[in-house]
């Protein structure tokens, strides 16, 4: 039992951090909003130059090797900074559909490239009736010749405007909602029959509505294992946004608090009220308490027991949302209007927050199957 | 960064949990697995049989019959006791004076006392709250006057919890009521309960349980020997037992053996058409618990492993503040869990065959007549030991500098 971080994953938080520090001001970051991608291709390649976009894969694979705890570091660097870059489509999720579902060849093709910041990926999953179930999939695969004609529209695909390889999810047998029968295919973005109409999410950033009009792509685009595949990626996902919402959550509380100590009405600090004291007091909870699920999710990330995964991620999705709303919603009641504003970083957060919590299933979602699935503690 | 135990630690709990099995007598176990606190003779009976195998203060020094363990193993042993669910040691004893005495102690304090309150020989009281210093405790005013080799002790205690089983009280006095500060002027002394003009009265709580009393002192003489550390520096005293709990008042382990409890009794319970637990408002209404309750073992966990560390490479840890204000409200939403699934038949109070006049059994099942009785009693939680409230303050001042 040891929550400390190693002298290597330290260096890695300090030299993000300064990089943060140098290049992700609240006012750069208004800029890289305003760009033609919505995001920084210079902080991209910064990114790339720390070690970051190769970080989860293996040094066989020209990776490094890194874990989830590395994952769980640099996300919740990210969190703080409110960065706008493709890292959770391109290394946490594109990575994680290339590390569990992809050849050696495939990943000796691309995983360099994605370390360079050459490659960019998305997940094309989301469909206008799936909501959050993972198995809902009516996008299809039909065998042609060697290969397979893909057809149907994926909606919020997040960052599949500028992405460069789409992870489609399209069903190659049974019923749109069976969990059977799901295949997982490696579609380049520019494939004849693939239409993308980019759009912004609430918090800024950018995703696509992607048609895909019999679009060909032969017999080794299709990644290994199916719906398994899917949830043990999304399961790695929600434990690197679980680590992004820690930092929202963490700068948010902190751009809080030096606010009670500064801001004066009444002729004193409002930090002198014991109503917005407690109220402090109790974002601290839910920091502390959304933190301990952040690690939880780490150190379950990579567990075997598919079961004892799932269900320790529903919780961790549950618990991180439930806080990071106090969280959010306290960082703009107690700043007043002036985090009402878009000038001002405190509204952003909650936003981040909001996308987060409504990204690979929701509060609800995840206590339903969880409860289904017989709750947290099983029987001894 | 690793989660898991090591197998050395899984090889413990193992250990801990065969000889729980072995040896908590079937009575006791029965009592306490129907949600009833242990009677006196059950809680006595079982610290002994812990302080014999070496179980009863591991915390303590081991020179004082404590146990040279890590704090995760520390922690196994009391998460193994609580899931059970056995006694835990009597907390007045082993959590609250045993550190005290260590700490601010006389050597022939510590012979005399260390051993006898291991063992529970001696049952404690604690003698802080007033009923005019409640969450301000330093404004108490049970007086203590010196008088040659002895002090005189006049004034009152109350929510005096089992001052009923108590053969001593530890008692915080003022002893110069001219200190410049509040704090300056109170002292730590341990006081007999036989000793003429104590008197115990018994305040009966609201689910009709006798747990808390007031304590009145007339003239009641205690021998300067019994002073714990400096006159006059007894908040001193106060102030470290207060900080020492700490991972003890989540009850993260009793928590999780009352919901897997819960679970059992909801499927087997009616409701309607299906049993309780079938019914989904109610199960995730459960599992929002649980998941929270998920959370506060981890935060416990991350509290554990700072307490690992070398005293001096320890920090303030603000995880440690979430432990009581999440612990105490997570144990109040099972007794409200228990109230739901026990539906109408809940509304059945226990048969109290002496106030009835007659013995027969409860129309409802145990866990049913006492499932109010629980929500109600465990309302105290947030209060007690530094309300909700005042854990704020605290946070508010030592963590967010407000």
């Amino acid at each position: 039992m040891d929550f400390d971080l190693s002298d290597d994953q330290r260096l890695l938080q300090d030299s993000l951090a300064k990089l943060l520090k140098d290049k992700y001001g609240f006012e750069q970051r208004k800029a890289y909003l305003k760009s033609e991608t919505g995001w920084s291709r210079e902080v991209w390649a910064a990114f790339a130059e720390l070690g970051l976009l190769g970080m989860p894969f293996a040094e066989d694979d020209g990776g490094l090797g890194y874990g989830a705890v590395e994952t769980m570091i640099v996300m919740e660097q990210m969190g703080r900074a409110l960065t706008l870059e493709p890292f959770v489509s391109t290394v946490v999720l594109g990575g994680g559909f290339l590390r569990h579902g992809a050849t050696p060849e495939q990943r000796s093709a691309l995983v360099p490239m994605i370390a360079e910041g050459k490659l960019l990926m998305a997940f094309a999953h989301t469909e206008q009736q799936s909501r959050f179930d993972l198995h809902d999939v009516a996008t299809t695969a039909k065998k042609d010749g060697d290969g397979w004609v893909i057809e149907g529209r994926k909606g919020v695909v997040v960052h599949g405007d500028t992405a460069d390889q789409l992870v489609v999810t399209a069903r190659i047998s049974g019923g749109r909602r069976d969990r059977d029968g799901i295949g997982v295919f490696l579609v380049p973005a520019n494939a004849t029959g693939v239409t993308r109409r980019g759009f912004r999410t609430s918090d800024g950033q950018r995703a696509a509505d992607i048609s895909f009009d019999a679009v060909k792509v032969d017999a080794a685009a299709e990644l290994q294992g199916g719906l398994a595949l899917v949830e043990r990626v999304a399961d790695e996902t929600i434990a690197a946004l679980g680590a992004e919402a820690i930092g929202c959550m963490e700068a948010a509380k902190d751009l809080t608090i030096d606010y009670l100590k500064t801001r004066k009405q009444f002729g004193r600090p409002i930090g002198s009220f014991q109503s917005l004291q407690h109220r402090a007091a109790e974002m601290m909870v839910c920091l502390e308490q959304a933190r301990s699920m952040a690690m939880l999710a780490a150190m379950m990330a990579s567990e075997r027991n598919d079961d004892e995964r799932r269900r320790n991620m529903r919780a961790v999705k549950v618990e991180i949302g439930r806080n990071a709303r106090f969280v959010g919603q306290q960082t703009i009641q107690m700043h007043g209007g002036i985090a009402m504003t878009m000038e001002y970083a405190g509204g952003h957060y909650l936003k981040r927050l909001t996308v987060i919590e409504n990204m690979f299933g929701d509060m609800d979602h995840h206590l339903a199957a969880l409860s289904d699935e017989g709750g947290v503690f099983v029987a001894a | 960064m690793e989660l898991r135990f090591t197998d050395e630690e899984r090889a413990f709990r193992e250990e801990v949990r065969t000889w729980i099995d072995a040896n908590l007598p079937a009575e006791t176990r029965e009592r306490m697995a129907s949600g009833r606190t242990p009677t006196k003779a059950m809680q006595v009976d079982w610290q002994k049989r812990l302080y014999a195998k070496g179980w009863a203060v591991p915390h303590w020094p081991v020179e004082w019959g404590g146990q040279p363990w890590s704090a995760i193993k520390r922690f196994i042993l009391s998460e193994e006791i609580q899931s059970t669910p056995a006694p835990t040691p009597l907390g007045f004893n082993a959590n609250m004076l045993g550190p005290v005495l260590i700490a601010f102690g006389t050597d022939e304090q510590k012979k005399h006392f260390l051993p006898k309150i291991a063992n529970l020989d001696l049952w404690f009281c604690q003698g802080f709250s007033e009923p005019g210093a409640g969450s301000d405790l330093a404004s108490l005013k049970c007086a203590a006057k010196r008088d040659g080799d002895h002090y005189i002790v006049n004034g009152q205690k109350t929510w005096t919890t089992l001052a009923q089983h108590a053969d001593w009280i530890f008692l915080l006095v003022r002893t110069d009521p001219g200190a410049a500060k509040q704090q300056e002027g109170i002292s730590f002394l341990l006081v007999d309960m036989t000793t003429p003009g104590i008197t115990v009265r018994p305040i009966i709580t609201i689910d009709g349980a006798h747990e808390v009393n007031e304590v009145f002192f007339d003239d009641v003489k205690v021998p300067v020997a019994n002073l714990v550390g400096t006159e006059n520096r007894g908040w001193d005293c106060a102030k470290f037992l207060l900080s020492n709990e700490r991972t003890g008042q989540a009850r993260v382990g009793a928590s999780k053996e009352r919901i897997r409890r819960l679970k059992l009794i909801a499927k087997q319970t009616p409701g309607g058409a299906k049993p309780v637990m079938e019914d989904p408002r109610f199960r995730s209404r459960l599992t929002d618990v649980e998941v929270q309750l998920k959370a506060l073992e981890m935060t416990t966990l991350r509290v554990l492993a700072d307490e690992n560390r070398a005293l001096s490479q320890r920090k303030p840890n603000p995880a440690s503040s979430v432990l009581k204000i999440r612990g105490t409200e997570l144990q109040q939403a099972i007794s409200e869990l228990y109230v739901m699934a026990a539906g109408p038949y809940g509304l059945a109070a226990p048969h109290d065959p002496e106030a009835d006049g007659r013995n027969e059994p409860d129309v409802a099942a145990d866990w049913q007549t006492l499932a109010q009785a629980t929500y109600f009693n465990w309302r105290k939680q947030s209060i007690y030991g530094g309300s909700t409230e005042i854990q704020k303050n605290i946070m508010a001042k030592a963590f967010l500098g407000l």
